[in-house]
C-alpha cells in the first residue's frame, strides 16, 4: 500500500540521519561544556521518551522519573564501582530494577484513580530522595558516587556520547513506532475512554501496567547512560525537582510524539544556560517552571510540536475498500440455542433494586428487544451484562461459557460486542482507528494475520455502515448520527457473537432512523444475534423477533412483538392504568 | 506507658495538622473533582506569611494570624481564577498537572524570596505546657488539637445547618443541576477554595513552631494528608479526620521505636498498604463507574 511504502522511507530518512548525527558526533570534537550539554540532553530525553508514552500515548502520570532515572544511575555508579560489575550489566540491571519497581507500583495503583498514581509516585520520589541520602553505608549519602567506570569501547567523552545518541535514536523509532502498533493503540483507547477500551476487548489494566513499566525502564535506561556519561552521581540529581522537569520537558515539547521530546528537553535544558543569572537566586528558574507548566496546559495543550504539527496537517486520502465485510457468528439458528442466558439477574445500588431477578434467553440468530420505561432497569441490565457493573445476583452464560464475574475485556474475548447509549468513541483518533481498535479484539477470527488483513477489515466494517471514504477523519469531525454507525462498525468489525445496542435510535433524526433500521436487517441477515434496547416502538416492533419487557428492574413480559405489545401488563407500564 | 501515652499525645496533634490539610483535600476533591497538589503550599505560604510578619516586622501575634489568614483568602481565590477555573472542562488530568505546576511556584516563589534557609517561629503562648500525671501537654499540641476540634465543629455546622452549606454541598454533588436551581456554581466553588485554602493556612500556621518553617514543609505536609485521605476513604471528611489522628499517630511511634531518618516514609509505606489490601479506605470510597 502506497501510505506503508511511504512510511517504510521515513524510516529509512529517520535512520540515516540518526547513523550521520552520530558518525559526526564521533567524529567532531567538542569542549567540554558542550559535551556536558549534549551528554545531559541525550540522556534526559531517554526518560522523557517514557514519560511522552506513558502520560502522551496512555494518558497517565508519572512523578517520580527522576526516581526511576535514580535507578538506572545508581546501579551503574554502584555497580561500576563499589561491586566491580561490568557497565552493560550494571546498565541492564538498572533498567531491570526500574521496570519491576515501576510495574509494582503500577500495580498497586493503576486500577484506581489518577490522582492516587499522583500521589503515589510524588510519595515513592520522596522515599527515593530519603534511601539516596540517608542508607550512606549503601549509597554513600549526599556526597555521592564517583569515578563511575565506562564500556572500555566508548570510555572518551566524544564516543560514549555518540553511544549515547545512537541509543536515543534507536529508542525515540521505538517510541515513534508504538503509537501505530496495537499496544499503542491501545494505549491511545485508554486514554481515551477507559470505559469504551474495557468493552472493545482492551485490558485496560494491562495496557496502564506496560505503559508504567516501559516509562520507569526508559528512565533507567536514560540514569544509567547519565551516570557513565558524568562519572558522578549524587541524590540532588534525581529528586522531586528533576521529576518536575522532565515531566515539563514532555509537556513543552507536546507528549505522544518523540520528536515533541526532544524539542522540550532541548529547549530546557538550553534555555537554562543562557538564562544563567536566574540560577544565582535559588528557585527562582523553577518558580518559572512552574509558571511555565500551567501556561503550556491552559493554551497549548498539544506542545510546541502539537501545535507545530497542527499548522500542517494534512487530510490523508481514504484507502481504497478492498474487501466486503462479512460476518461469522457461528452455530446454526436452531430454536433451542440461547447465545445469552441470564438468569436471576440482580443489580442493587445500596436499597434500590435497578435490576431484581431478571431472566431473558436470547436465541441465536434472533434480534431481541429490550424495552421498558424510564428508570425500568434497561441500560443497567446493559451494563450489568457487559461487565461494567458487578452482578449483585444471578448468572449470565454467553455462548456456553458463565461470564458473570469476568471483567468486559475478558466477555469482549468470549463474544460481545456493544455500543453505548452516550457515544464513546476514541476522540483523538481517526474513524480507521476506532474500528481497527474493534477489529484487533481478542478472539476474533474472521481476520487474518498481520496489519494489512485488520485494516482491510476494519475498512470493510467502515465501508458496510457507508463511511469509508472518510475512514481518515477523525472522529470528532462526524456528525453525532454517523459516530454512532462508526461505534456499530466498531463493534461489528470485532465478529461478535452477540451484539448489544444500547439505544441506537436515541438522538437520531427519522431519515437516519431509517437507514439504522436498514443496517440492522442487513446486520441480523449475517445470522449475527443482536439484543436491543430501544424506545422507538416502531424500529423495536419492526426489527425484532421477540422483545422482554421490564419495569422497576423486573420482568413483566415476554414473548413475540405482537402478543408482547398488547399485553396489559405493558400497556399499562406505558401508559398508567386506566382507574 | 507513661511514654506510650506521652507519644499518643503528640501523634494526635501532629495528626490533627494533617487532618485539617486533608479536610481541604477533601473539600476541593468533592466540589471539582480534582485533587489539588498545591494544598500543602497553602500550609507552607502561610506559616512564611507569619514569620515576616511576627518574627520579621515584629507584629503582634494575634494580628500576624489575622494578616496570614486574609493572605490565604486572596492566594485561595487567585489560585482558583488562574489554575482551576480555566480548566474546569478539561480532564482532570490536565487539572492535576497544572496543580503541581502551582505547587512548583509557590513552594519556589517562596524560596527565591526567602532563600533556604528554614525558619524559626515562636508558639502562641509563652507557657511552655502543663504536666498531667506522666504525662506533658505541650501548649503548642494542645492549640492544634483543640483549634481542630472547634474547625470540624464549625464545619460541621456550616455545611449542615446553613443555606450557604446546602448550596455548597449540592455544588458539590451535581453542579449542572445546582446551576439550574439558581445556586452560583462558580461563587460556591470559589468559596471552596477559598475555604480550603483557609484550612491549609491554619494548619501551617499551628505546625509551624514545632517544625521549622521550610520550603519542604508544603509537600510534606500535603502527601500525608493525601495518605490519610486514602486510610480513611477518599471524598469522605470523617475519613480524612480519622485517616490524619491515625497517621499522625503511626509516624510518631515509627520514629520512637523504628528509626528517625525515615518518619516520611512511614506514611507512604501504610498508604501503599492501604491501596493494596483496602483501596477504598476505612470508611469506603465514593467512586462509581458511569456508563
Amino acid at each position: 500500500m502506497r501510505s506503508s511504502t511511504f512510511s517504510t522511507l521515513l524510516q529509512g530518512v529517520y535512520f540515516v540521519v540518526i547513523g550521520v548525527i552520530v558518525v559526526l558526533l564521533a567524529k567532531a570534537s567538542f569542549d567540554s561544556y558542550v559535551l556536558n550539554i549534549l551528554m545531559q540532553a541525550a540522556t534526559y530525553a531517554i526518560a522523557v521518551f517514557g514519560l511522552s508514552i506513558v502520560l502522551g500515548l496512555c494518558g497517565q502520570i508519572n512523578l517520580a522519573q527522576a526516581a526511576f532515572f535514580g535507578i538506572g544511575a545508581y546501579a551503574v555508579a554502584l555497580g561500576t564501582t563499589d561491586w566491580g560489575l561490568p557497565f552493560w550489566l550494571c546498565l541492564i540491571m538498572g533498567m531491570v530494577l526500574a521496570f519491576v519497581a515501576g510495574g509494582a507500583m503500577g500495580m498497586s495503583t493503576l486500577r484506581l484513580g489518577g490522582h492516587y498514581l499522583a500521589m503515589v509516585t510524588i510519595s515513592f520520589q520522596q522515599i527515593m530522595t530519603l534511601v539516596m541520602v540517608n542508607a550512606i553505608d549503601f549509597s554513600h549519602g549526599p556526597d555521592g558516587v564517583g569515578n563511575i567506570a565506562r564500556p572500555s569501547l566508548f570510555s572518551t567523552s566524544q564516543s560514549y556520547l555518540a553511544m549515547s545518541v545512537a541509543v536515543l535514536g534507536l529508542v525515540g523509532w521505538i517510541v515513534w513506532r508504538l503509537k501505530t502498533t496495537k499496544l499503542g493503540r491501545a494505549m491511545r483507547a485508554v486514554r481515551d475512554n477507559e470505559l469504551a477500551a474495557g468493552v472493545a476487548g482492551i485490558d485496560v489494566f494491562r495496557t496502564k501496567m506496560t505503559a508504567f513499566a516501559i516509562c520507569a525502564l526508559l528512565g533507567g535506561l536514560g540514569g544509567g547512560l547519565f551516570a557513565g556519561g558524568f562519572a558522578y552521581v549524587s541524590p540532588d540529581q534525581f529528586s522531586f525537582a528533576e521529576s518536575v522537569v522532565f515531566l515539563t520537558m514532555t509537556l513543552l515539547g507536546g507528549v505522544a510524539s518523540p520528536i515533541g521530546s526532544v524539542i522540550g528537553t532541548g529547549l530546557l535544558i538550553l534555555i537554562p544556560e543562557w538564562l544563567r543569572f536566574l540560577k544565582s537566586i535559588p528557585g527562582l528558574y523553577l518558580a518559572i517552571y512552574g509558571v511555565a507548566v500551567i501556561l503550556i496546559v491552559l493554551f497549548m495543550p498539544d506542545g510546541i510540536w502539537g501545535f507545530i504539527t497542527k499548522l500542517f496537517a494534512r487530510k490523508s486520502p481514504a484507502p481504497p475498500v478492498a474487501e466486503a465485510l462479512t460476518l461469522s457468528p457461528g452455530g446454526s439458528p436452531d430454536a433451542n440455542d440461547a447465545v445469552l442466558e441470564v438468569s436471576g439477574l440482580a443489580k442493587h445500588f445500596g436499597g434500590l433494586k435497578a435490576v431484581d431477578g431478571v431472566h431473558i434467553s436470547v436465541r441465536r440468530g434472533s434480534v431481541h428487544a429490550l424495552i421498558g420505561p424510564n428508570g425500568s432497569g434497561k441500560t443497567t441490565t446493559l451494563n450489568v451484562l457487559s461487565g461494567l457493573y458487578r452482578a449483585t445476583g444471578g448468572r449470565v452464560m454467553l455462548d456456553g461459557v458463565d461470564v458473570t464475574s469476568l471483567p468486559p475485556y475478558r466477555r469482549t474475548m468470549v463474544g460481545l460486542g456493544r455500543t453505548f447509549q452516550n457515544i464513546r468513541l476514541f476522540r483523538s483518533m481517526s474513524a480507521l482507528e476506532n474500528v481497527i481498535i474493534g477489529t484487533e479484539r481478542p478472539g476474533n477470527t474472521a481476520v487474518g494475520r498481520g496489519h494489512a488483513a485488520v485494516e482491510a477489515r476494519a475498512l470493510a466494517a467502515l465501508d458496510f455502515v457507508g463511511l469509508a471514504p472518510r475512514a481518515n477523519e477523525l472522529v470528532t469531525s462526524f456528525s453525532y448520527g454517523h459516530q454512532r454507525l462508526i461505534e456499530i462498525a466498531r463493534a461489528l468489525a470485532g465478529n461478535p457473537t452477540l451484539l448489544l445496542l444500547d439505544e441506537p435510535a436515541a438522538g437520531l433524526n427519522s431519515t437516519e432512523k431509517r437507514g439504522l433500521h436498514d443496517l440492522l436487517e442487513r446486520i441480523a441477515a449475517f445470522g449475527l444475534t443482536i439484543l436491543i434496547i430501544d424506545h422507538d416502538m416502531t424500529l423495536v416492533s419492526e426489527a425484532a423477533d421477540h422483545i422482554t419487557v421490564l419495569n422497576f428492574g423486573r420482568r413483566i413480559a415476554d414473548g413475540d412483538p405482537q402478543s408482547v405489545l398488547r399485553d396489559p401488563q405493558v400497556v399499562t407500564a406505558y401508559l398508567g392504568a386506566d382507574d | 506507658m507513661d511514654i506510650i501515652l506521652q507519644l499518643l499525645f503528640q501523634g494526635i496533634g501532629i495528626g490533627s495538622v494533617y487532618a485539617l490539610v486533608a479536610m481541604g483535600f477533601v473539600l476541593i476533591f468533592r466540589a471539582t473533582n480534582v485533587v489539588n497538589f498545591a494544598q500543602g503550599e497553602f500550609s507552607m505560604v502561610a506559616a512564611y506569611m507569619m514569620v515576616v510578619c511576627a518574627v520579621d516586622l515584629g507584629l503582634p501575634y494575634w494580628l500576624s494570624f489575622l494578616i496570614a489568614l486574609a493572605g490565604m483568602v486572596v492566594i485561595g481565590a487567585l489560585f482558583n481564577v488562574c489554575v482551576y477555573y480555566p480548566l474546569r472542562h478539561r480532564t482532570y488530568l490536565p487539572v492535576i498537572i497544572s496543580t503541581i505546576g502551582a505547587s512548583i511556584f509557590l513552594a519556589n516563589t517562596t524560596l527565591a524570596l526567602y532563600g533556604p534557609q528554614p525558619q524559626v517561629l515562636s508558639g502562641w503562648f509563652d507557657t511552655p505546657g502543663i504536666q498531667i500525671g506522666p504525662v506533658y501537654l505541650d501548649s503548642q499540641y494542645l492549640l492544634i488539637i483543640g483549634v481542630t476540634i472547634l474547625l470540624v465543629a464549625f464545619q460541621y455546622w456550616f455545611f449542615e445547618k446553613t443555606l450557604i452549606g446546602k448550596k455548597l454541598q449540592a455544588t458539590s454533588q451535581d453542579k449542572e443541576m445546582a446551576s439550574l436551581l439558581g445556586i452560583p456554581v462558580a461563587a460556591m466553588i470559589m468559596l471552596t477554595f477559598i475555604y480550603s485554602a483557609l484550612l491549609g493556612g491554619v494548619a501551617g500556621i499551628l505546625v509551624a513552631p514545632i517544625l521549622f518553617v521550610s520550603i519542604q514543609m508544603g509537600s510534606t505536609i500535603a502527601l500525608k494528608a493525601f495518605a490519610a485521605t486514602i486510610i480513611g476513604g477518599f471524598g469522605d471528611v470523617a475519613g480524612a479526620i480519622i485517616g490524619g489522628l491515625a497517621l499522625g499517630i503511626i509516624e510518631t511511634f515509627g520514629a520512637a521505636y523504628i528509626s528517625v531518618p525515615y518518619k516520611d516514609g512511614f506514611a507512604f509505606l501504610v498508604l501503599v498498604l492501604f491501596l493494596i489490601f483496602r483501596p477504598q479506605g476505612i470508611f469506603g470510597e465514593r467512586v462509581a463507574e458511569k456508563a
